[in-house]
């Protein structure tokens, strides 16, 4: 048993597979002859089909979002704070959907997936794929579930990029963006951090040019590391400083590389815990996939115009000590929206938890989702 | 509608309301500086099907007006309105808070480059009432209409309706329309002829004078 299970948890959730056989063509070029998609559903569809939300994962999350797959299961879905009877996203109200995006390593068509082609693991030969890419595969998951539009898209970090991607891609298809914690595009700062991650995992003995699973071996020193290094920037100097501050673990300093302050043990922990769930190529595509993100830059034209096939209303949500993504990178989007004259909100949360916010259940954060979600549960 | 917990907000709302929905036209594209909880914007969009954003630094109201079906964005007015385009919007509206501002004449600027049109309302310090108050007691004025202390006032750069039309013509706004309220919110043959005495709330109108005439 889970040590506290959540009076308003969705429960035991099983993930389904939906598998597409129609070919997808990516933005680099080449063709998926067919794919797998992982996902998980919570609630009920209403009849008229109206009232689908599609929650769409940031770096390293996947589609368990919500519950627990067994009663052992040690932790909930990654946003489970956020998703239950009663809670923001009401699974009363709303049919709620996440999915395992392409190129994951959570069971959707990936690196560590075989290549139908040849049988073997796709590993480094998986293509690189895009935002857009990802709103393409998650249109064809909407098909298959009989969606003709969401009610939303929302999503977190690299989460609020594919839900403004969907709002210029199928602007028919979304009736709302939740854009929180996001950018148009990623900083040479936030590229250079994505840079030093990579590194760590190519630069690995056991990474084999991304053939490791030939070997029996994982780059497991460099995923960790590169997980070490994310963490510090979800994190703020603040959080970190009031979270750890300088603990020592044994209370004195022994003179060696022991881990002795708080936060090198949590640093650890936290690549340790990663390295047991995530795949290093999987890693190494979607560091990529943030990184080419640039809608102006893919187009051609500023970020106004491309928003302009944009239809749907727009709720943006960025947080005070988020350097990440930080609030001014929020307020490029609101003006490319407000200049198309699109309805959009726009909430500036103070927090002391940096980019991690966003998976928090902050008051002021909770209060804006929730009166967006009660206005849109309204309208149904 | 005036008890004494109605706040500067709701007061004002429920007398500047009709005016300012006189000056704006079906369907105009609108600016909301300070919108509170949304009610204005929300008032024009049900009787003139306005479009537009409001801008409100309050956390507290975010949420109402996300409730209320108004677009707000949280945003730091003193900071002007740099997000903004020129001439974006048909009017830009500061509804009794010209005086919490840090630089009110820059925000007026921004108003009129942003937006075709100002539309301003702030309580009058020249008003009577006002005036009795400081010279009576020798203290700076609490009413309804200014119910703060000085100390905890957000009401920070208080002006008369003569302080206000000074710094129009210092900074060639021109001021199309003028409208003033007396403290039970009616206007009357007394409040045209001594608008600064009698006048508890003020409405203006203004645009930028054009460029042909000289300064």
């Amino acid at each position: 048993m889970p040590v506290k299970i959540d009076n308003n948890s969705v429960g035991l959730v099983t993930p389904e597979k939906f598998h597409c056989s129609e070919p997808i063509s990516l933005s680099c070029g080449e063709v998926l002859p067919e794919f797998d998609i992982v996902y998980e559903c919570y609630g009920t569809l209403n009849s008229s089909k109206s009232n689908a939300l599609l929650i769409c994962h940031a770096l390293s999350g996947d589609h368990h979002v919500a519950g627990y797959h067994t009663w052992e299961d040690e932790k909930p879905g990654w946003w489970d704070r956020f998703i239950g009877p009663g809670k923001v996203f009401d699974t009363d109200r709303f049919f709620i959907v996440c999915c395992n995006n392409l190129g994951g390593c959570s069971g959707s068509t990936g690196p560590t997936t075989t290549n139908p082609i040849n049988g073997n693991r796709y590993g480094p030969d998986f293509p690189l794929v895009t935002v857009s890419d990802w709103v393409e595969s998650q249109a064809r998951l909407a098909d298959h579930l009989g969606i003709e539009a969401w009610l939303a898209v929302i999503g977190g970090s690299l989460g609020g990029m594919q839900a403004m991607q969907w709002s210029v891609d199928q602007p028919d298809r979304i009736k709302n963006a939740i854009v929180i914690a996001a950018a148009p595009k990623l900083t040479a700062q936030n590229i250079a951090f994505n840079e030093v991650a990579r590194q760590a995992i190519l630069t690995d003995p056991n990474f084999f040019e991304g053939r490791y699973y030939e070997h029996s071996v994982q780059p497991d020193r460099g995923l960790r590391l590169a997980r070490m290094l994310g963490h510090i920037t979800y994190l703020s100097d603040d959080s970190m400083a009031k979270k750890f501050g300088r603990d020592l673990r044994q209370g004195k300093i022994n003179f060696d590389y022991s881990e002795e302050f708080e936060i090198e043990r949590y640093l650890r922990y936290q690549g340790d815990q990663f390295v047991g769930r995530f795949d290093a190529n999987s890693y190494l595509l979607i560091t990529k996939v943030l990184d080419y993100y640039d809608p102006e830059e893919t187009e051609k034209r500023s970020l106004a115009e491309v928003f302009s096939r944009a239809k749907c209303d727009f709720l943006v949500v960025s947080f005070s000590t988020d350097w990440r993504f930080s609030p001014s990178r929020s307020k490029k989007i609101i003006k490319a929206l407000h200049d198309n004259g699109l309805n959009v909100s726009y909430g500036e949360v103070k927090s002391s938890q940096g980019h991690d916010s966003f998976l928090m259940t902050i008051p002021q954060y909770i209060e804006i989702i929730r009166s967006y979600m009660d206005k849109l549960a309204a309208s149904l | 509608m005036n008890t004494p917990t109605d706040t500067t907000a709701t007061l004002a709302l429920r007398s500047d309301l009709q005016i300012i929905a006189e000056w704006i036209q079906p369907g105009n594209h609108i600016l909301d500086l300070g919108c509170g909880d949304g009610s204005l914007m929300g008032y024009l969009d049900r009787t003139k099907s306005v479009t537009g954003y409001g801008i409100e630094i309050e956390d507290h109201y975010i949420p109402q007006c996300i409730q209320n079906g108004v677009n707000v964005l949280q945003m730091d007015l003193d900071r002007g309105l740099t997000e903004f385009n020129d001439n974006s919007f048909d009017q830009v509206i500061l509804s009794m808070a010209l005086q919490t501002m840090r630089y009110p004449h820059l925000l007026m600027e921004e108003m009129l480059r942003v937006g075709r049109e100002g539309i301003i309302t702030f309580p009058n310090f020249g008003h009577w009432k006002v005036r009795w108050y400081l010279a009576g007691r020798g203290r700076m004025p609490v009413s309804e209409a200014l119910p703060n202390y000085w100390y905890n006032t957000p009401n920070i750069h208080l002006c008369t309706l003569q302080d206000f039309e000074e710094l129009c013509r210092q900074h060639n706004f021109q001021i199309q329309e003028r409208r003033t309220l007396n403290h039970h919110h009616e206007t009357g043959l007394g409040l045209q002829l001594l608008p600064n005495l009698l006048g508890e709330i003020v409405l203006y109108r203004f645009t930028r004078l054009p460029d042909n005439i000289p300064r």
